[in-house]
């Protein structure tokens, strides 16, 4: 645990990332915190995420839920379904992390990074020029 | 030189510090396959060096000069580039034009790898009559026009007539629909061009039609872009209710992507938009509007009667021989013509060879390779839209970047790349492009060239304005 997660008070919430490589990445943030601003608060070497800072405009921030939380989580809007769509390896329980605020329930949750495919020819039919 | 200069001692401390001598790697070309390429090896590899060269004094290749002005959001990326670039393993030189400032044997000389990630930047043609005439552009040249390509600057698009009609549909041409009919209010608070703006602001454009070979189930755009669009200020959307009969139980097992998008046209053709009507009933000017018009594929490009500019374009009605992505557009033997003094062709980009000695797969328009490695040339890769074609969005060239690095990270690792004759890097670069009378950009020299971009926009509550001629560049880093 990193020093940040020793000195945190008794609001902060902790949360599991398992990232591509299979590696368990445990992290805290305060409640409202975006999954984004856990992963750049601390840190997290996850490869490529939230290339677009968080402005609904790239899907980097791909993460995939447990499902007693996904089915708690406050609604989807159509422009978040929008980036989702071209997100990678999409599970029933994505959502995109810079969208997802921290709450008191999600304590001790984890989330999935999703692996990335290697073969990005799978996107083409979803490319810019027809 | 002050990037190069400041680098060069840290680069020799780790060299004298270190057993094996560094690996140095080159990357040609600073959008963001080259950029993500060149990070994801300085992050994974603790001693390689990588300097990245670009034929444009400025970097970041179509997150500046693709990207439309609208979406900043997108060219957030730069941030995460920057930082690479100002990596102390990391060097930009710009304005060096590989393949004829430098060759790419020559590269293979001063660094253990070379990784190509150029880009595509030609665009393919209709090949048809009337091609040519005034009034006729390419998206390519139309977006570097307003993104501020230097090679685009002069463009001058004849906007005098009412009706324009794209050729494509991709996201490139919902970026050129959404530009000719934003309200110039919101462009102006964007990092378009002056010249274009003022160009805008005296467009007579009011309707624009998309049109492509084939069906509704085969556009190649994506959701965001399209629900934009429908959703743009002052102007009506008009899809025709009878293009979409019968799709709603053809995509119902379709993938997500596919269902929602085609679900979005459905609803958008069947809703009566009831501002508008108020808007006609009220006896307002009619809107600006767009539409989709499919199974049309462009025969000649109408020249007017003087015969010095388009005045229409004559299409070939088509019918659809199988289904999903792998339909054909077969003719069916009736045609349409359509008046338009606008045709603007978004059909696609397209790589070039750059080098004799690199192969080049002239029919698919890509670098032969696997996983990035070019085919027979071994310590030579490739990556981002001339590895994959020039297809997908920056989260599909980060993908396609990070497996390229991956390779070359195995390569390096494995003992395929041998690392132990050290190489000079810059250093033998330097001395070639010396001799050429061709002088390098730093990062340092790019980063004075974006705050005098941003302090002329500030002027305008512009994020930038622009640079777009090279000379000035060069100008104001004292070149
Ligand atoms: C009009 C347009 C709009 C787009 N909008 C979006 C969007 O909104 N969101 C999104 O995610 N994606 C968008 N894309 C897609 C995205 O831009 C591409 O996926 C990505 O830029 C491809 O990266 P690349 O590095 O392969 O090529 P490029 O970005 O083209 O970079 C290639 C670089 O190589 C340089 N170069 C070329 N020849 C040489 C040479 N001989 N020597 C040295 N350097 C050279 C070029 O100057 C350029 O800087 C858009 C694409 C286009 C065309
Ligand atoms: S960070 Fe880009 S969509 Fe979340």
């Amino acid at each position: 645990l990193s020093a940040r997660a020793v000195l945190s008070s008794e609001d902060k919430i902790t949360v599991h990332f398992i990232n591509r490589d299979g590696d368990k990445l445990t992290a805290q943030g305060k409640p409202g915190d975006s999954l984004l601003d856990v992963v750049v608060d601390n840190n997290l070497d996850i490869d490529g995420f939230g290339a677009c800072e968080g402005t609904l405009a790239c899907s980097t921030c791909h993460l995939i839920f447990e499902d007693h939380i996904f089915e708690k989580l406050d609604a989807i809007t159509d422009e978040e379904m929008d980036m989702l769509d071209l997100a990678y390896g999409l599970t029933e329980t994505s959502r995109l992390g810079c969208q997802i605020c921290l709450k008191k329930s999600m304590n001790d949750m984890t989330v999935r990074v999703p692996e990335a495919v290697a073969d990005a020819r799978q996107s083409v039919d979803m490319s810019k020029n027809s | 030189m002050a990037g190069a200069g400041g680098r060069a001692p840290l680069g020799l401390r780790r060299w004298l510090s270190s057993p094996a001598p560094a690996p140095r790697v080159c990357v040609v070309g600073s959008g963001p396959a080259g950029f993500y390429t060149a990070q994801h090896i300085l992050k994974h590899h603790g001693g390689a060096l990588v300097d990245i060269y670009e034929k444009l004094p400025v970097p970041f290749g179509l997150v500046r000069f693709g990207v439309a002005p609208d979406h900043p959001e997108v060219k957030n990326v730069i941030n995460t580039f920057t930082q690479t670039a100002r990596s102390e393993r990391c060097a930009y030189y710009g304005n060096v034009t590989v393949g004829r400032d430098v060759t790419v044997p020559e590269l293979q000389q001063a660094y253990h790898a070379v990784v190509l990630s150029y880009g595509a930047e030609d665009n393919r043609v209709l090949g048809i009559p009337g091609e040519n005439l005034p009034g006729v552009y390419t998206a390519r040249a139309f977006v570097g026009w307003y993104n501020g390509l230097p090679e685009n600057r002069d463009l001058k698009p004849d906007l005098s007539c009412e009706t324009a009609l794209i050729l494509g549909h991709g996201n490139v041409a919902l970026d050129i629909a959404r530009i000719l009919l934003s309200p110039l209010q919101l462009l102006r608070k964007t990092d378009i061009t002056d010249s274009s703006l003022a160009a805008l602001a005296c467009s007579k454009v009011k309707r624009v039609w998309l049109v492509g070979r084939r069906g509704p189930l085969q556009v190649a755009f994506t959701i965001k872009e399209l629900r934009e669009m429908i959703n743009l200020p002052g102007a009506r959307p008009v899809l025709d209710p009878a293009d979409f009969t019968g799709l709603e139980s053809a995509v119902r097992d379709a993938p997500r992507p596919r269902k929602r998008l085609t679900e979005l046209m459905i609803k958008t053709a069947l809703e009566k938009p009831v501002e508008m009507q108020a808007a006609a009933a009220a006896g307002a000017a009619a809107p600006r509007e767009w539409g989709l018009k499919f199974q049309r594929s462009p025969q000649e490009v109408l020249p007017s009667a003087d015969g010095r500019r388009a005045r229409g374009i004559r299409m070939a009605l088509t019918c659809l021989e199988g289904s999903g992505d792998s339909a054909k557009a077969v003719p069916t033997g009736a045609v349409e013509e359509l008046e338009c003094g606008l045709v603007l062709s978004s059909i696609g980009y397209r790589s070039l060879p750059l080098d004799p000695a690199v192969p080049f797969d002239s029919q698919h328009g890509v670098i032969p390779n696997s996983s990035g490695r070019v085919q027979g040339v071994p310590g030579l890769y490739c990556s981002g839209w001339v590895k994959r074609g020039p297809t997908g969005v920056i989260i599909t060239t980060m993908n396609d970047s990070f497996d390229t690095a991956q390779s070359v990270l195995e390569d390096l690792q494995g003992g395929v790349l041998d690392t132990s004759p050290p190489r000079e890097g810059f250093g033998l670069v330097e001395s070639i492009l010396r001799s050429r009378g061709v002088r390098p950009v730093s990062f340092s020299d790019w980063e004075k060239i974006d705050a005098a971009e941003v302090a002329r926009g500030k002027a305008a509550g512009k994020p930038r304005e622009k640079i777009v001629d090279p000379v000035e560049m060069l100008q104001i880093i004292g070149h």
